[in-house]
């Protein structure tokens, strides 16, 4: 019968990952990912 | 079956996965004037990261690579970990697991691409095969954490090792058409390119004769997201009351997995192939969502064979 239900250690992970997220975006990281990816990133292509 | 009719018959089985995989990269890399005038997007939906291996520097990337943005914000001097990024692996690991590398990643739809170019001898395994598996795990923890965190300037930053030294990716959808469309980063090539420029080779020739060269040993995001395999709310499941263990699913499989033993390994992409070539339909890739009748029969997540 375990087996009939999604996966209740993958749907907690699922919530921490979410929460994670949002704590994330409060330190204002989505920001900073968005600074970086404006830019062309001279490391990934092989300038840098 | 001979060998030539199994082939034909996983190309067709394999084409509304191809299809799927290529709309995605489209869709997520649909920027075009990016690739006219030989700039990048920089509107703001690269707040958003994307769940495959997608180089932001990539003329039409519209969303980050989780990759890129997770070495970008461990090694600056401002943060040294980070919860958006950990939080959205592990929410995307924990929904859909290597699903992700089946699917929804732009290299792996490259490599899987290279591989049906004819080669004499394809290999499907060699002496040293399951531990060099463990590579990308050891390039997860030095290249993508370890090194960008504690080589730092005087002012503290850091270095994305892994972009900067090893990722193929971002040199073949950044550094190759930005070099050909942009005049002014065309003249700064430098050691560094060539280096990067000879391990996409390498990648290339490799993805022929090997499947999936770079996701099995290399590939960062994929070591993330195998942890998850077990636990994911997508899932493959063996049914053992219909499993007469004729073994068809694990000869099909190109990453080596035996389904019916371990229908959750680390190495599992998720791809379906087993799935579809399953004379007694036993194997179901879904959601466990309760509907299948011998639920209570199912094969328990499973010991990894590598
Ligand atoms: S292992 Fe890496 S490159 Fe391969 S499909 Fe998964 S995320 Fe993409
Ligand atoms: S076990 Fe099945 S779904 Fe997983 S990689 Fe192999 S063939 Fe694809």
């Amino acid at each position: 019968m375990k087996n009939k239900t999604p996966n209740k250690y993958g749907i907690a992970a699922a919530v921490v990952g979410v929460l994670m997220m949002i704590f994330g975006i409060y330190r204002g990281e989505a920001e900073a990912v968005l600074a970086k990816a404006v830019r062309i990133c001279l490391e990934c292509i092989g300038i840098g | 079956m001979d060998k030539k009719q199994r082939s034909k018959k996983q190309k067709s089985t394999e084409a509304p996965r191809h299809i799927f995989q290529l709309l995605w990269a489209v869709i997520t890399n649909s920027f075009v004037t990016g690739f006219i005038q030989g700039r990048i997007y920089t509107g703001s939906l690269k707040n958003l990261c994307v769940p495959g291996l997608n180089c932001y520097s990539c003329p039409g990337a519209l969303g980050s690579c989780p990759i890129g943005s997770l070495q970008s914000l461990i090694s600056s001097r401002n943060y040294k970990f980070t919860f958006y990024v950990s939080g959205f692996l592990i929410f995307i690991g924990a929904v859909f697991g290597r699903f992700v590398c089946g699917w929804l990643c732009p290299f792996g739809l490259v490599q899987d691409l290279l591989h049906k170019i004819p080669f004499p001898k394809k290999l499907r395994t060699f002496r040293g095969d399951k531990i060099l598996r463990k590579l990308k795990y050891v390039i997860l923890l030095v290249f993508v954490i370890i090194l960008p965190m504690v080589i730092v300037d005087i002012t503290g930053q850091g270095d994305p090792w892994f972009c900067k030294y090893i990722c193929p990716a971002g040199m073949l959808q950044g550094g190759l058409p930005l070099t050909l469309l942009n005049e002014g980063l065309r003249d700064t090539i430098g050691f560094l390119y060539a280096w990067k420029f000879v391990i996409l080779a390498i990648t290339v020739i490799l993805s022929i004769i090997i499947y999936r060269p770079f996701c099995k040993y290399i590939c960062p995001l994929g070591a993330i997201y195998s942890f998850f395999n077990k636990i994911s709310v997508f899932t493959l499941r063996c049914d053992k009351e219909k499993c007469v263990e004729c073994g068809k699913c694990g000869k099909v499989c190109k990453m080596n997995v035996d389904p019916k033993e371990a229908p959750n390994h680390s190495e599992c992409i998720r791809c379906g192939l087993c799935e579809k070539n399953c004379p007694t339909g036993a194997i179901s890739c879904n959601w466990k969502t309760g509907s299948n009748k011998n639920s209570e029969n199912i094969k328990p997540e499973n010991n990894d064979e590598y």
